[in-house]
């Protein structure tokens, strides 16, 4: 079972090892590729399976007992984001073989693959992190395989972007190094289950001050109002499989830095109207900026800005249930991100652009591609039986049960919120999908059903089908994983199975 | 407080008021010199950490304080971690000068074009 925990770290390094070795040979590169993401996928299921009772899986890296040595820990909300990510991640792996097949992308796929698999590591990494420094690492190893993504098939505009989304990035990790220092001075350890027990003995103020800074390092990555300036300038100019999983999963990490040092290590500490307040600012700034976009890529960043307001509203309710409603929250939202960018991409194909202004008619050039934004863009809204609605109830029931004025306004927020994000996916649906289809666009259909592009395409489609089910699924599944979000937030939020998991029994 | 620790603590507090000044401004070397100088307030922070930073972290089989290795361990990853990354906006700022001619932050002209939506129509 301990070695079970390095794999989702390990192979895929590896992995980006040998596919960089294996550049002049595509499709063998590719075969590496999948099977080492299919690697990392079966171990997250496995992690899910054995950690879903509650139960804290610990990894003592070479044997040195924590607080020493390197600790790996999987709890029941590592693992079940692990295997989310990893299904993602390996959904848009194969979206990207096809679109590299077709001969559809201006990417260099001989240098995606090994960057992509660094990115995985990365993200695995981060879930599993079971100290301060190694979590820096993992957000290090993500962080700058995203560099490095982000400017693939480089524009004027994407050398832009990259640049304000490096600068930015490298600001919250500088700050992220300081809060280290900081905790390190005060506490004389970086494991995380031996901060929270040593944290106790600190003063009150100074564990605030910490609190508040992890709160700012994490919610840069995390783009909260008034920190995510940079996420909607850089995020839709990065090709479509690159912009579908960073707004998948990079935000995603930061999101649960963010419930693992607030919970763990500050849980003392009550920072809820902090949080309640950045909650409706995001909710509402994201959303407000969302409907005067014009490009389909950017409406879509600033809705997932705004939907980050809902996990961190979740978190401020300090509850079971609340931290219950941000974790099915964090799920469904993984999902439907990545399956929004992703079939934008692919109406790009046919448009040649995502610019609503010249845009009519996709739901007659490709049914299916109306049918695959549809469901999706509802589960976004909150619209039943769609995931969202499961995740979005979770939360307002949460804060119902909590009750108070700021708890209410924010639920108010998250009503108007839901609302203006069915107009934002409405003005999508009428300009773009309604109307006579604009001539371009039937020639573009034209050219890609015939010939060299049709198999790609196709792969392409699948993939992008195949993130459909995967939303439909985690509406389906709703009951058990519900349970599995209670399990993990009762953990989260007692703390005391974590350190006892890692520093063995007796440690508190 | 010793007096290396006081003169540690002054240079942390300037390099990053430097950094972040740096880092606000338009062209793009400076904000590269900026990251450079925040990296080097984080890692001598680091090394603050460490109230018997003056010895080495050595254990020579005689009683008496020795330096902590861990920040000393840190510092180092971190300053790798730096250096790569510099290596890479310098790169960057390459692309953009080589684009735009000068080092500036380009404008987000999407954005322009989105705010002036919001000025009244000019009725002349």
């Amino acid at each position: 079972m301990n070695v079970l925990l390095a794999v989702p770290a390990v192979v895929p390094l590896l992995g980006a090892a040998a596919t960089l070795l294996l550049r002049r040979t595509p499709r063998l590169q590719q075969g590496v590729a999948v099977a080492a993401l299919a690697s990392v996928a079966a171990a997250a299921a496995l992690l899910l399976h054995a950690a879903a009772d509650g139960t804290v899986l610990t990894s003592q890296a070479g044997g040195w007992k924590a607080p020493l040595g390197i600790t790996l820990v999987a709890d029941p909300l590592s693992a079940l984001l692990l295997a989310v990510s990893a299904v993602v991640l390996l959904v848009v792996q194969f979206y990207a073989i096809g679109q590299d097949t077709a001969g559809l992308s201006r990417a260099m796929p001989q240098v995606f693959h090994p960057i992509y698999l660094v990115l995985t590591a990365g993200v695995c990494l981060s879930f599993l992190a079971g100290d301060l420094f190694n979590l820096f690492v993992g957000f290090e190893i993500m962080l700058t395989a995203s560099y490095a993504l982000i400017t693939q098939a480089p524009t004027r505009a994407r050398v832009r972007a990259s640049m304000i989304y490096t600068v930015v990035s490298l600001t919250s990790s500088i700050l992220f190094l300081t809060g280290i220092a900081l905790v390190y001075g005060l506490t004389g350890t970086v494991n995380l289950a031996d901060i929270a027990v040593k944290l106790g003995g600190a003063p009150a103020e100074l564990r605030m001050v910490l609190a508040l800074l992890f709160l700012v390092v994490f919610g840069i990555k995390a783009a909260l109002v008034p920190m995510h300036f940079w996420l909607p300038d850089s995020y839709p100019v990065a090709i479509t499989r690159i912009s579908a999983i960073f707004a998948a999963l990079l935000t995603k990490v930061a999101v649960y830095a963010i419930i693992r040092s607030q919970t763990l290590l500050f849980g003392r500490d009550d920072i809820s109207a902090v949080l309640l307040c950045i909650a409706v600012a995001t909710m509402v700034v994201g959303i407000l900026g969302a409907l005067v976009q014009d490009d389909i890529n950017r409406l879509l960043s600033f809705a997932l800005v705004s939907h980050i307001g809902f996990m961190i509203f979740g978190l401020g309710l300090n509850s079971v249930a609340g931290m219950a409603g941000v974790i099915i929250y964090l799920v469904h939202h993984i999902v439907v991100q990545a399956n929004l960018f992703l079939v934008n991409g692919l109406i790009r194909q046919f448009a040649g652009h995502s610019s609503l202004r010249s845009m009519r008619g996709m739901t007659t050039v490709s049914p299916m591609l109306a049918v695959f934004f549809f469901l999706p863009a509802m589960s976004l809204a909150g619209l039943p039986p769609m995931s969202g609605f499961m995740a979005k109830v979770a939360l307002f029931q949460a804060g119902v049960g909590a009750g108070g004025w700021l708890v209410y306004t924010a639920i108010a927020a998250g009503v108007a919120t839901s609302l203006l994000t069915i107009v934002a996916i409405f003005r999508v649906w009428v300009r773009g999908f309604w109307g006579t289809p604009m001539p371009d666009m039937i020639e573009a259909r034209v050219r890609l059903k015939s010939g060299a592009h049709l198999g790609g395409l196709r792969i392409m489609a699948m993939a992008t089908g195949a993130m459909v089910a995967f939303g439909l699924f985690v509406a389906a599944a709703a009951g058990p994983l519900s349970e599995l979000a209670f399990v993990a937030a009762h953990d989260l939020m007692n703390g005391a199975a974590y350190i006892e998991a890692v520093l063995g029994e007796g440690a508190r | 407080m010793s007096a290396p620790g006081f003169i540690l603590i002054v240079a942390v507090a300037v390099l990053y008021s430097s950094g972040f000044y740096l880092l606000l401004q338009r062209s793009l070397m400076r904000v590269v010199f900026g990251i450079v100088v925040l990296g080097h307030a984080a890692n001598l922070s680091l090394m603050l950490t460490d109230r018997a930073i003056t010895l080495p972290p050595l254990l020579t089989g005689k009683e008496g304080p020795i330096s902590d290795p861990m920040p000393q361990a840190m510092a180092l990853t971190a300053i790798v971690i730096t250096f790569g990354v510099t290596t890479f906006l310098l790169a960057l700022a390459y692309r953009v000068w080589l684009g735009d001619d000068n080092d500036e932050v380009p404008a987000d002209f999407e954005d322009r074009r989105i705010g002036r939506l919001s000025e009244p129509e000019d009725s002349s």
